[in-house]
């Protein structure tokens, strides 16, 4: 704990705040993507209607205009989707969907990142051999099909009914699962710079075992790369997640993440209802954008060395 | 050399082998074939007979390697739906995700060297500025969503594209027909591959910005300067021929990573092609032809990564190829 409290004063004192003062685009995405978060923790009280909430749901209401255009209904901000949902509180309880996923799965992918890179780098050897072996065959891979195969396969042997329960516990595994390699690389490449030096020799003088040593002595110096990568991995996984709901493979229509509603509007693309896909699309695209900002203001602050590719 | 050359092939073998576990575990969970196969009114007995005749009570190891045997020849099942070899519906459709796939590349290709080489020369030009802020933008936008806006606009609202389909194809030869020799089939590519190559650009473009910076920045660029020549010369002769080295490599796992966004881009404009038969296969419980297409993929990228790291092998003398441990 004592760490983790010098960590964040560290960080406090840092350049960080300092730059952060002066760089317009990170104060303007920070504050667009604190808006959006609050409004997606808030959603049920923001939110006139409840989406999840079938009685509240008419079917006459479906495919309504936006208040702005003709054949719409002032109850209904950002019109209706197919159902008769309100689009704007669906919105919001999908924002709520999305950015859940995509944290958790970010929190689990970095602890089996964090472990398996601090292994890694600190044990070396033959374990460090395999186990880079192992996240350089996954990461060819590409995370996205993995994630594709391994939720086909899933909701093959579950069937659609109970699959849609565990919806969100699913893609936070897969996600957190297939995307572990980034960080595990990551994190490795610090701890091989930070274990040559003076203070994790004195740690073992002392007579420190190696799980205290990595874990209370290299992570703590080693956080700033995970910070970067974290904040980018937030962005992609949002995006992961959008492409397996729009294939049919993430959250179901009853309650629709961003990617679900999308694909829910893509069939009334064509009866002219651009609004059902469009505008999650739109409110999915300025989340990803202000992350992916967020994330390069933290790259150009810490300036680790980000592996490529 | 021929070290390396075992080594990588090695591991290639090793990577199969792993898939080929998964796939045949798959099917042993989820596939059982007699029920595909026998009647309704089946007593359990027959069924038992069945399944004894068709060796599914067999030791699993014996099954497995039927299984890989029979993947070995080419042999990857009878599709439910097609009713046809697996390997037969993943041939017919390859073709279609094959000329998609290449359309994107050309793109990128043509579209990102020039704009990193500018942005690289000229950091501070607006247009250098614009084209990094638009790369940002682009990074986050989704392929699908990318994919719906084209239709939206130049399909429904000005009508000027088609939006489903491969249109009007040329046969050339046994299963493979071309997009690229009639206008139709052009004018149907053109959106798909478009959408397709929109998520790799801004990768591209940074990717060739950033490597011909560093290239720009090395000693030898400013010696042929300093020995008076010209902008054009160093520029093309100097420095772009020593960017693409990375730019290839990179490039290489990025195409074999593209075979995913083609199943996003495949689905929303119904393309015929491995991708969307993939997610046609999923919603009927296809399971030959889930394993055969996850077999064929996987062989697809470790094939590629192999060749991608051979050659940088070959043509990077600095990798050290054995491996040696420090």
């Amino acid at each position: 704990m004592r760490t983790m409290q010098s960590f964040w004063q560290q960080l406090l004192q840092s350049d960080l705040l300092f730059y952060y003062k002066r760089d317009k685009v990170a104060i303007g995405s920070s504050l667009v993507f604190l808006i959006l978060a609050l409004m997606a923790i808030f959603s049920p009280w923001i939110a006139p209607f409840d989406p999840y909430d079938l009685t509240q749901i008419d079917l006459m209401d479906s495919e309504m205009a936006p208040v702005w255009l003709p054949n719409s209904d002032e109850r209904f901000l950002l019109g209706t989707d197919d159902q008769g949902r309100d689009l704007w509180s669906t919105i919001l309880y999908g924002m709520r969907v999305s950015l859940l996923i995509g944290v958790f799965a970010v929190l689990l992918q970095s602890a089996i990142g964090i472990v398996i890179g601090l292994v890694s780098g600190y044990v070396g050897g033959r374990v460090d051999n395999i186990l880079m072996r192992i996240a350089d065959v996954q990461l060819s891979f590409s995370t996205l099909m993995v994630a594709i195969i391994v939720l086909a396969i899933v909701k093959n042997a579950f069937g659609g009914e109970t699959y849609s329960n565990y919806a969100m516990l699913i893609l936070i595994l897969v996600i957190g699962l297939s995307e572990w390699p980034q960080i595990a690389r990551t994190v490795r490449s610090s701890v091989l710079g930070e274990k040559e030096k003076e203070y994790v020799d004195a740690a073992h003088v002392m007579g420190f075992g190696p799980i205290r040593i990595m874990f209370k002595h290299i992570l703590p110096n080693c956080l700033s790369p995970i910070f970067v990568i974290g904040t980018v991995q937030i962005a992609n996984a949002i995006i992961t997640e959008a492409a397996l709901s729009f294939l049919g493979l993430g959250m179901p229509v009853t309650e629709p993440s961003l990617g679900s509603l999308i694909s829910i509007g893509k069939e009334y693309l064509y009866s002219g209802s651009w609004w059902i896909t469009l505008i999650p699309g739109f409110f999915l695209v300025v989340i990803v954008i202000a992350i992916n900002l967020l994330g390069d203001f933290l790259r150009d602050v810490f300036n680790p060395r980000l592996y490529k590719g | 050399m021929i070290q390396f050359l075992l080594k990588r092939i090695l591991q290639a073998a090793m990577v199969m082998f792993i898939i080929s576990l998964f796939c045949f575990s798959i099917q042993d969970t989820l596939g059982d074939p007699t029920r595909e196969m026998a009647a309704m009114s089946m007593s359990d007995k027959e069924r038992e007979n069945l399944r004894d005749e068709m060796g599914l009570n067999d030791p699993l190891l014996m099954q497995y390697g039927r299984f890989v045997g029979r993947a070995l020849q080419g042999d990857l099942g009878t599709s439910y739906f097609f009713k046809e070899p697996t390997l037969d519906v993943i041939m017919k459709k390859l073709p279609a995700t094959l000329e998609l796939a290449f359309a994107a590349s050309i793109l990128i290709i043509t579209i990102s060297i020039p704009l990193g080489v500018f942005c690289a020369i000229n950091p501070r030009h607006w247009f250098s500025k614009f084209t990094m802020a638009v790369s940002v933008i682009g990074i986050s936008i989704p392929v699908f969503l990318t994919a719906l806006a084209l239709i939206y606009i130049f399909s429904i609202t000005l009508g000027w594209m088609p939006s489903f389909g491969r249109g009007e194809v040329v046969h050339v030869w046994g299963s493979w027909s071309t997009n690229f020799l009639s206008w139709d089939g052009i004018r149907h590519i053109v959106m798909p591959a478009v959408a397709l190559s929109s998520i790799m650009l801004p990768l591209f473009i940074r990717l060739v910005r950033a490597e011909m910076l560093e290239v720009l920045n090395s000693e030898y660029v400013k010696f042929a300067r300093a020995k008076g020549l010209s902008d054009g010369p160093v520029y093309l002769k100097h420095a772009l021929k020593n960017t693409m080295l990375p730019v290839i490599t990179v490039g290489g796992v990025q195409i074999g990573i593209m075979v995913a966004y083609t199943i996003l881009t495949e689905s929303v404009f119904q393309w015929p092609g491995m991708g969307f038969m993939f997610l046609e296969a999923v919603n009927r419980s296809d399971i030959p032809l889930i394993i055969a297409y996850i077999m064929f993929v996987g062989f697809l990228f470790v094939v590629v990564n192999t060749l991608v790291d051979l050659l940088y092998g070959i043509i990077n003398p600095m990798v050290d190829l054995v491996g040696r441990r420090q």
